[in-house]
């Protein structure tokens, strides 16, 4: 059984005019345990709507949407979310203090979601940081921080939404490695929103590419037979690579020439 | 050396301000006016002091902070649980709202004769008046700050396992602090407007009723000196509300992220 199943899911969203706008339908897709995968989409196809779904933050309007063969009702702790700006992190608390949120609602003593806390932050390379707070941060050590808030908490699942698309090129490369090794230590089930074919080849198992919206749905999913470190000048890369951009081609060319 | 140069930093700019205003007073006094109606500042300081010394000054002054005072902190604990459930529930926002936006334009100042007739020229009278003035401006600041709270911060708490509960009290309340103290700060300027109004037409002490008395009695040196005696009250306790706000809530301040 998979461990997330989207079936015949219909999102509409209703303008204040009164218009009805189908982002999906009949959008199917399963996401086994343990793996890495991406949803690959121009701008404007519904790839964030999925994951607001899946966490809980929205709701279908039509289709079902199970956890563990369970339908997903509201957030959970077991779908962790890291969002993709930086507005989600509580300024008024330290680096550590954001980390260990989660279990201070779950009542962790003191000393051992602090213990915990400062092993995830060590994880995302923010040791020595943890008395900061947000505002005293770069970009790329606040997303880090969502990262090791959520890995704190231990979910079943990670929801990403576009987690380092604000980033500057260096930043984001870096942590697009390490982002790979920490799944590798953790092998915790991500989905991974976004719209750059590279990171999408760089660190998915399983690459979802979507048809340009309205009514939004997975065209076709690659598998990347890839393992371990993965390197950009590779032959085979290049060749899932081109292999996604031939997919994905036509609907950025759809969405592009959109009227609406 | 490095203390007088840190010192000169921080205060120096201001107290060049504070200089130049009262250099300006002078001369605009001695060669632009030049009449008893508008007397230099060493006159209003000498009367002052003298004003000090017998008590006069210090008993008005106690008599309006403490009319302030009492106000001020019973509208602020009255004004930010309902600028809070108005922020966080809608039916309440719809409920209030015709209160809020119908109040806030009847100025504290033309309140100031339904006090007198109401609750007497006594304390009574000037507390409301303070409360009145401070609630309004604490709600909307309070009921913004909550609809100003980014939806993810909310998410995230969701996401972590938050209760509904644990979300108002862990998220949305700090979340809301700034909002809240920016809103107390104008507050607090607005009481003293309201104040000196209010005893200026019925109050038996306080800085106002000294004004009052300075135009019955033709004392204009002791109208500066209660003119200058309220600017830098005012100036002080908005420094003291900035001060305490960087060292008790520094993570909170309005000016922080």
């Amino acid at each position: 059984m998979p461990l997330v199943s989207f079936r015949d899911v219909q999102k509409i969203y209703r303008s204040l005019q009164g218009a009805d706008y189908p982002a999906l339908e009949h959008f199917s897709l399963d996401i086994e345990v343990g793996e890495f995968f991406c949803l690959l989409g121009p701008s404007g196809c519904g790839k964030t709507t999925v994951l607001k779904m899946l966490a809980g933050f929205e709701a279908p309007t039509a289709g079902a949407i199970l956890m563990e063969g369970r339908p997903i009702s509201g957030a959970s702790r077991d779908r962790g979310v890291v969002f993709q700006g930086d507005d989600s992190l509580y300024g008024w608390l330290t680096a550590v203090e954001n980390v260990e949120f989660g279990l201070r609602m779950r009542h962790v003593p003191k000393a051992e979601r602090r213990e915990r806390a400062m092993r995830y932050l060590e994880l995302v390379g923010l040791r020595g940081q943890e008395q900061k707070y947000p505002a005293e941060l770069s970009g790329g050590m606040k997303q880090r921080i969502q990262i090791a808030r959520v890995l704190a908490n231990e979910p079943t699942m990670l929801l990403m939404d576009e987690p380092f698309a604000a980033l500057d090129a260096q930043t984001r490369t870096l942590m697009q490695t390490e982002l790979a090794a920490i799944w590798q230590a953790t092998r915790t089930t991500v989905l991974f929103i976004t719209h750059d074919i590279d990171e999408a080849v760089t660190l998915g198992r399983r690459i979802g590419v979507m048809r340009a919206g309205p009514r939004s749905q997975v065209k076709g999913v690659v598998e990347v037979a890839l393992d371990g470190a993965r390197s950009r000048t590779d032959d085979t890369f290049l060749r899932y690579y081109k292999q996604v951009y031939e997919m994905i081609r036509d609907e950025v060319a759809k969405s592009l020439s959109r009227t609406d | 050396m490095r203390l007088a140069r840190r010192l000169w930093t921080v205060y120096g700019g201001y107290a060049l301000g504070f200089a130049s205003l009262f250099v300006l007073w002078h001369l605009a006094s001695t060669y632009l006016v030049g009449s008893v109606l508008f007397p230099p500042p060493t006159v209003v300081f000498k009367k002052g002091l003298l004003l000090a010394e017998n008590g006069v000054l210090l008993a008005h002054l106690a008599a309006s902070l403490q009319r302030i005072l009492a106000g001020f902190v019973a509208g602020s604990l009255l004004g930010i649980p309902i600028g809070l459930a108005m922020g966080s529930f809608h039916p309440v926002r719809k409920l209030l709202e015709p209160y809020t936006e119908f109040l806030r334009f009847i100025p504290s100042v033309a309140m100031i004769t339904v006090a007198v007739i109401w609750f007497g020229i006594g304390e009574a009278s000037k507390v409301f008046l303070i409360i009145y003035t401070t609630i309004f401006i604490v709600i909307l600041n309070t009921a913004a700050g909550v609809s100003a709270i980014a939806p993810n911060k909310i998410r995230a708490a969701e996401s972590l396992g938050a209760t509904r509960a644990q979300v108002f009290f862990h998220v949305a309340l700090p979340a809301t602090v700034p909002y809240i103290l920016t809103g107390m700060r104008l507050a607090m300027a607005n009481s003293f407007t309201t104040i000196v109004a209010a005893e200026l037409i019925a109050a038996n002490d306080g800085l106002g009723k000294m004004l009052w008395d300075g135009r019955l009695f033709m004392l204009v040196d002791e109208i500066f000196v209660s003119l200058v005696t309220l600017g830098l009250l005012g100036f002080v306790t908005d420094r003291m509300f900035r001060w305490s706000i960087y060292t008790f809530a520094g993570k909170y301040s309005p000016a922080g992220g």
